[in-house]
């Protein structure tokens, strides 16, 4: 029963976050609402019994990229979003694209079968603490696209500096 | 702690379950109010300290030798006005002191003060701490914001560059800390330096404490790193606008978070609560020394890493911000890496020894 109710707890308010996040007229409470809803997206991780990915979510998502996004958001200078009323409402497509989306959705779930149970069980992962675990099958059966997506990362770092360092002569 | 004082196998599970609670509502009193305290005299401290360093007395007019000087800074602190600037953005305004300082009281929890006696005993300990420091930084900038105010919006975006900088530096330095003990939970790293000479990991890691003692002052934004709340330049920075009660919360967050590094240090490099195994050795006071409980050991070597920080304001000038980036993304971080890849190595080749 407990599980259930902490599970329910936190669905429940991670969608309600995430309307929040983008219902909100005032950019800076959006990133606040955002943050709320890292924690409690680790939250869940926690639940899963994930703990290293929960402590991960939090110090890459909520204490790195979040501040460079209010970082952004504070040199940008926005305040309140202005609001104009359209001439044409979108709502009757929005509502036709979005009973479409849940149905798709609806329709895969019920074709949705669970992976047969690997080595990790729950007790073999707390045995073993989740952090060790996780590194042992990083560094061994997926070095390869471990790697790949460090190769990608790097891509992206040569490019911000090429970029910066052109605007920077001229 | 109190194993021997009730007998659990005895017990129905309810009445086990409540009575652990219980013992856990106990421990983080006593910690809570530990650590208030703490505050209350570190602030004495400091202020003997410097006034000493710079040949006057500090408080002396409140009790014998000012001792009493700290109740009644709170008291005043407790009866000032609240005032609240028109233009803040006044939920965020009320919320940011209560995230700083929650962010600081809540890594309390993770710190092993001796043995087995620690809030929290996670497997993901310094983690854990790596991300309530990253928190305490949204409570920086967010006040900074919310006041509305020139000096304080400078100060919290000052902050926010340099907690992101100095972050990626003190989480590098400890790799190697954490490499050695392979594990993340601070007791078992207490426990893994004991197979080390003298008991420390200072002397296999001095690179990696090096960058730590570095980017711990940048980290709590103290001299000589205190460009978010430079006086002479921001007024005070992001707290600026802030008054009485909302204020206290900003300093015990900040004299919370000094602790904390302080903490994360002695833990890491310097053995914890353990006496240092030089002393040990020696044939006469090392049987006096033993017998000195771990928590006074532990407090001792806390208590000199704030002391660092006092000495140091008191020592060095504030740098320039570009210095401090440069310091942080051009000095510390290579050095952090670099240590990674030499413990790394050393640990792959020369298994057991260092």
């Amino acid at each position: 029963m407990l599980p259930e109710l902490f599970f329910a707890y936190f669905a429940v308010t991670i969608v309600l976050f995430s309307i929040f996040v983008v219902t909100a007229r005032n950019p800076v409470h959006s990133v606040l609402w955002m943050l709320l809803l890292f924690f409690h997206i680790a939250g869940l991780y926690l639940f899963l019994n994930a703990e290293f990915i929960a402590a991960i979510q939090i110090i890459i998502y909520a204490g790195a990229i979040l501040v460079l996004y209010l970082f952004v958001v504070f040199l940008l200078n926005l305040r309140e979003e202005l609001k104009i009323y359209r001439f044409i409402g979108g709502w009757p497509s929005g509502l036709t694209f979005g009973i479409a989306l849940l149905a798709v959705i609806i329709l895969s779930i019920r074709s949705f079968i669970a992976a047969p149970p690997g080595k990790y069980s729950i007790n073999l992962i707390r045995e073993e603490t989740h952090t060790k675990a996780l590194a042992k099958l990083l560094y061994t059966d997926y070095l390869f696209p471990f790697e790949i997506i460090s190769v990608i990362l790097l891509v992206a770092i040569v490019g911000v500096i090429v970029l910066a360092k052109r605007r920077l002569k001229t | 702690m109190f194993e021997n004082i009730i007998r659990p196998e005895t017990l129905e599970p309810i009445v086990r379950s409540v009575i652990n609670i219980g013992i856990i509502l106990i421990n983080i009193a006593i910690i809570v109010g530990i650590a208030l305290f703490h505050v209350a005299y570190a602030t004495y401290f400091e202020r003997k300290t410097i006034g000493h360093m710079q040949v006057r007395l500090g408080p002396i007019e409140v009790g014998p030798h000012g001792i009493l000087q700290p109740i009644a800074d709170g008291l005043k602190l407790l009866f000032k006005e609240d005032v609240i600037p028109q233009v803040a953005d006044r939920t965020v305004f009320y919320i940011a002191p209560v995230i700083f300082f929650t962010a600081a009281m809540t890594s309390l929890a993770v710190i092993p003060f001796f043995e087995k006696f620690v809030i929290a005993d996670i497997n993901i300990g310094l983690l854990f701490l790596f991300a309530m420091s990253s928190l305490g930084a949204y409570g920086i900038v967010m006040s900074g914001w919310a006041s509305n105010s020139k000096y304080a919006f400078l100060g919290g975006l000052r902050s926010a560059a340099q907690v992101l900088s100095y972050e990626i530096a003190m989480g590098l330095s400890l790799v190697g800390v954490m490499i050695m003990a392979g594990s993340l939970n601070l007791s078992e790293i207490v426990k893994a330096q004991q197979t080390y000479p003298l008991g420390l990991y200072l002397i296999p890691q001095i690179l990696g404490f090096g960058v730590f003692l570095i980017a711990m002052f940048a980290e709590t934004g103290r001299c000589p790193f205190d460009l978010p709340e430079a006086e002479s330049e921001l007024v005070a920075g992001y707290f600026v606008e802030y008054s009485g009660f909302r204020f206290a919360l900003f300093f015990l967050g900040e004299y919370i978070g000094m602790f904390i590094m302080s903490s994360i240090a002695v833990v890491c490099f310097l053995g914890g609560w353990t006496v240092p195994q030089f002393i040990l050795g020696i044939p006469l006071i090392g049987d006096i020394l033993s017998k000195i409980p771990n928590i006074i050991w532990f407090l001792l070597k806390v208590y000199f890493f704030i002391f660092l920080y006092y000495w140091v304001r008191a020592t060095v000038p504030r740098y320039r911000y570009d210095q401090l980036m440069a310091i942080g993304w051009k000095i510390l971080i290579p050095v952090a890496l670099a240590n990674i890849v030499i413990t790394g190595l050393i640990k792959l080749w020369v298994k057991g020894m260092i």
